[in-house]
């Protein structure tokens, strides 16, 4: 096991290079020079421009400048913010919270919802309960993000009344952030009926963001049940006479699972790029306004650090997927 | 400090709490963004100046909210020389600034807060972004303490529209003792993130893309504002959202509605609209240095042929009023004689039949952005080239990435003509007229390259003596501007504003900021 965790590392190394090179030519590849956007209708005199180029550094050579930035993340510092002048560390580690804990509360709720529905769709094959869950997850699948947030919000909020339309949390509650988790915090803080509050924001847009990998997940669930559960030492457990919820749950579930957990591991890129967008409609101060802004200022070293850190998040959950793999079949970890 | 304070007035208005999201002495205001950081000199978007320099800070001079008209502010006064050159500033007298954890001032508002506030951005090296792009270092030659109430700038030519300089945001005056002490801390970026001021309101949190926290200064220098215990920033982007915040009770006030759900406020109940032109202008600006287009005629002809009506309804969805002027109508000295050019397609093909000019090929430049004075370029040059092709004009749409276009728009040998517009910045005619129609802003700001002298001479003339006076000298430059047409004036965007009834004492800033100082909540 310790060999296979250290071969897994090992190529961390080169991804990691890979990924930083990637993030700091993604954005000077796009056109506009963020001085002149900076500037706007109101333009900026040649003497200006010539002291702000020095002082973003763009009159060195780009390869000196990518090493600056290279060196720059290994010893966690991944520059200064044009347009806030603040730290990019600080300003991802004060935002990166609100985004982990709606994602990790999204990918609970989707697993929680999608795996027992793939199973009982799986079951039922073919009756009417299979092809409603499978229809409705087709849908859920393919709906665009914002356009159902906002169908939930006006429902929901606006025309029911029942969860808040945005935000954390109400407003009436003010603490310091502790661990940076609304739901943490609100709890910590002692105030009465914080965390409920928290509870009833988070509602809305984790649900949002869980569907679609929701879906996923009850789909894949469900094809990789029904390819288990035409296997042979399912019939010879059935045969045995075992229950058959411990057939289901047991035998076929437990190798039904691997595929479903590369899904999962997979759906947590896919999960950060769908919290951009709900982050936005929802107000949620997470890292997906805040980099999108970004791009449109031309704000490089934001969007450099700020691809970078969600890269290497992607792939420290998809190390840990790896690692996954390996507790659940021992036959991965021996290869 | 500030935040017990808060906490104490939240819990109090708990207890007040009826059934709303929120107290009754608490406004809450959703607004669009997150501001870039709380010294405002650094920066030049109006979503941070809302957030910082509007509620915590005071200038020397104040816009009276409502009109672009210049009051006295942190000056009681302010006297001219005779040759326009020398402004001096009486102080006024035991205003004082707010207190944080950090910082508790010794002293009340004197001459060295405002020799720090405008030394550090003529001196020290930094992004003064606005105080650069006002040339304010060209036209500012020294600024002297006469005493310890009165503050003496000296300019390097007459300049009269300084003083509405003075009342824009980067002008908000800073304490000279914070950042005294911030810099000897060590931490002189507490100015932006921790800001004292001497504003109605004292900053407690900021909560980045969440929420801001101000609560009432209670030792502010004009008696019975603010109005509010607690003035409350949710930032909420999205405009939809905004809305059905508003509708929801959990914010009061909100800017920038979507131009879609304008019809369904105005017949809402619980929402009140305010609506008002924004200080701004969107324009076709033809290049009058290439031949045909050198010729007014031409460019007459052409301004006659669109159908400006159709680009509000259309582009502005409603959201705009047509611009027969290039300033907006809530600038002073708006000439409201002028008369717009008829849209006759007929009368203008038959003008440029006779001016000589067939088969005529135009580029249209379309921006790749929506701006408040364009939501839509794209859709703004194709209803242009139908009505281009009408009079027999082929037009061809080009656009650039946004700063490529900014740049390339400025070429004197500009193939074309370009949609672009200007937002005011210090509510002064002279920043619309002589910033982008002068003749020293050919080759730049002035994207039409039109230096035409009666016009420039007018406009130069302007730029000293009484408000009377110089108003007189504009109303007669727009005259000179409509004749000669450089470019074909569309739209001044409309401005919403909806709020929640129990809001009181609202008032629509032309300038476009939005200000709390004095919004109360009925009962």
């Amino acid at each position: 096991m310790l060999r296979y965790i250290l071969s897994r590392l090992l190529t961390f190394i080169p991804t990691f290079i890979g990924v930083c090179i990637i993030s700091f030519a993604f954005i000077r590849v796009l056109p506009g020079d963020p001085i002149i956007v900076m500037a706007g209708e109101r333009g900026v005199s040649d003497e200006r421009y010539q002291e702000l180029v020095e002082q973003f550094g763009f009159d060195r050579p780009v390869v000196v400048q990518f090493w600056d930035f290279f060196t720059g993340v290994l010893q966690g510092d991944l520059g200064t913010s044009y347009v806030t002048k603040r730290p990019v560390w600080d300003e991802f580690f004060s935002l990166f919270p609100a985004t982990l804990e709606l994602s990790l509360v999204a990918i609970i709720l989707a697993i929680a919802l999608g795996i027992p529905a793939g199973v009982i769709a799986a079951v039922n094959r073919g009756k009417f309960f299979d092809r409603a869950l499978m229809s409705t997850a087709l849908v859920g699948y393919s709906m665009p993000i914002f356009w159902w947030a906002l169908l939930l919000i006006i429902v929901f909020s606006g025309n029911l009344g029942w969860p808040p339309v945005s935000d954390l949390i109400d407003l009436l509650y003010y603490f310091e952030a502790e661990t940076g988790f609304m739901l943490i915090d609100s709890l910590l803080s002692g105030q009465e009926g914080a965390c409920k509050s928290a509870v009833r924001h988070l509602i809305l847009p984790s649900f949002v963001l869980a569907t679609v990998p929701l879906a996923v997940i009850a789909r894949q669930t469900r094809s990789a049940m029904l390819e288990v559960l035409g296997e042979d030492y399912i019939r010879t457990a059935r045969a045995k006479g075992l229950a058959p919820a411990r057939v289901n749950g047991v035998h076929a579930l437990r190798n039904a699972m691997i595929p479903v957990i590369t899904v999962i591991g997979l759906s947590v890129g896919t999960l950060l790029a769908g919290a951009i967008l709900t982050e936005t409609i929802f107000s949620w101060p997470g890292i997906g306004k805040w980099m999108v802004d970004s791009i449109f200022r031309r704000d490089y070293p934001v969007v450099q650090g700020g691809l970078l850190m969600v890269a290497l998040f992607v792939m420290v959950v998809n190390l840990i997927v790896d690692l996954l793999y390996g507790l659940i079949n021992p036959k991965i970890r021996k290869r | 400090m500030s935040l017990t304070k808060f906490m104490a007035a939240t819990s109090m208005a708990t207890m007040l709490m009826s059934g709303a999201a929120f107290a009754q002495s608490t406004l809450v205001y959703c607004s669009e963004g997150s501001p870039e950081g709380f010294d405002a000199a650094l920066y030049t978007s109006g979503t941070t100046f809302d957030a910082s320099s509007k509620p915590l800070y005071n200038r020397l001079v104040e816009f009276d909210v409502g009109t672009t008209n210049v009051i006295p502010g942190l000056a009681e006064s302010w006297e001219v020389s005779e040759d326009g050159t020398e402004f001096t500033f009486k102080l006024r007298e035991g205003v004082k600034f707010h207190s944080n954890d950090m910082f508790t001032p010794s002293r009340d508002f004197n001459a060295d807060d405002v020799i720090y506030t405008f030394m550090r951005q003529l001196e020290t090296e930094g992004s003064w972004e606005y105080f650069n792009a006002m040339s304010m270092p060209d036209l500012v030659e020294s600024i002297e303490k006469v005493d310890d109430m009165t503050v003496k700038f000296k300019l390097t030519r007459a300049e009269a529209p300084f003083v509405a300089n003075l009342a824009m945001d980067f002008a908000s005056i800073q304490s000279a003792e914070y950042g005294a002490a911030m810099e000897e801390a060590g931490t002189p970026e507490m100015l932006n993130q921790q800001p004292i001021g001497t504003g109605p309101f004292e900053f407690v949190a900021y909560q980045k893309d969440a929420v801001i926290r101000y609560a009432a200064n209670e030792n502010y220098w004009m008696d019975g504002v603010p109005k509010v215990d607690n003035l409350v920033f949710a930032i909420t982007p999205d405009a939809s959202v905004r809305y059905q915040k508003v509708q929801a009770g959990e914010c009061h006030v909100m800017p920038y509605p979507n131009p879609a759900d304008v019809e369904a406020m105005r017949a809402a109940e619980d929402v009140n609209l305010m609506e008002q032109e924004g200080l701004n202008v969107g324009y076709l600006a033809y290049n009058t240095q290439m031949p045909p287009f050198d010729n007014p005629k031409v460019r007459k002809a052409l301004n006659m042929a669109i159908d400006k009506q159709a680009i509000i309804d259309v582009v502005f969805q409603g959201a705009g009023q047509i611009a027969k002027n290039p300033l907006p109508p809530t600038m002073w000295s708006y000439n409201d004689a002028v008369e717009d050019d008829p849209f006759d397609p007929d009368a203008a093909k038959a003008m440029l039949e006779e001016e000589g000019v067939t088969d005529l090929d135009l580029k249209i430049w379309a921006m790749p952005v929506q701006r408040p004075y364009n939501p839509n370029a794209r859709r703004m040059a194709e209803l242009m080239q139908e009505d281009f092709a009408n009079i027999g004009v082929n037009v061809e749409i080009v656009s650039y990435e946004w700063g490529e276009y900014l740049d390339r728009s400025k070429a004197m040998d500009r193939d074309g003509a370009v949609l672009l517009g200007w937002t005011g910045d210090n509510g002064d005619p002279d920043n619309f007229l002589a910033v982008l129609l002068g003749c020293d802003a050919v080759g730049g700001s002035n994207r039409a390259q039109w230096c035409h002298e009666p016009f420039n001479d007018l406009v130069t003339q302007a730029k000293t003596g009484s408000q009377e006076d110089r108003a007189k000298l504009y109303e007669e430059a727009q005259v000179i501007f409509k004749e000669q047409a450089p470019w074909a004036t569309i739209a001044h965007s409309v401005v919403f504003m909806p709020m929640r009834p129990e809001v009181e004492g609202y008032v629509m800033d032309p300038l476009g900021g939005h200000y709390f100082n004095e919004v109360g909540l009925a009962e």
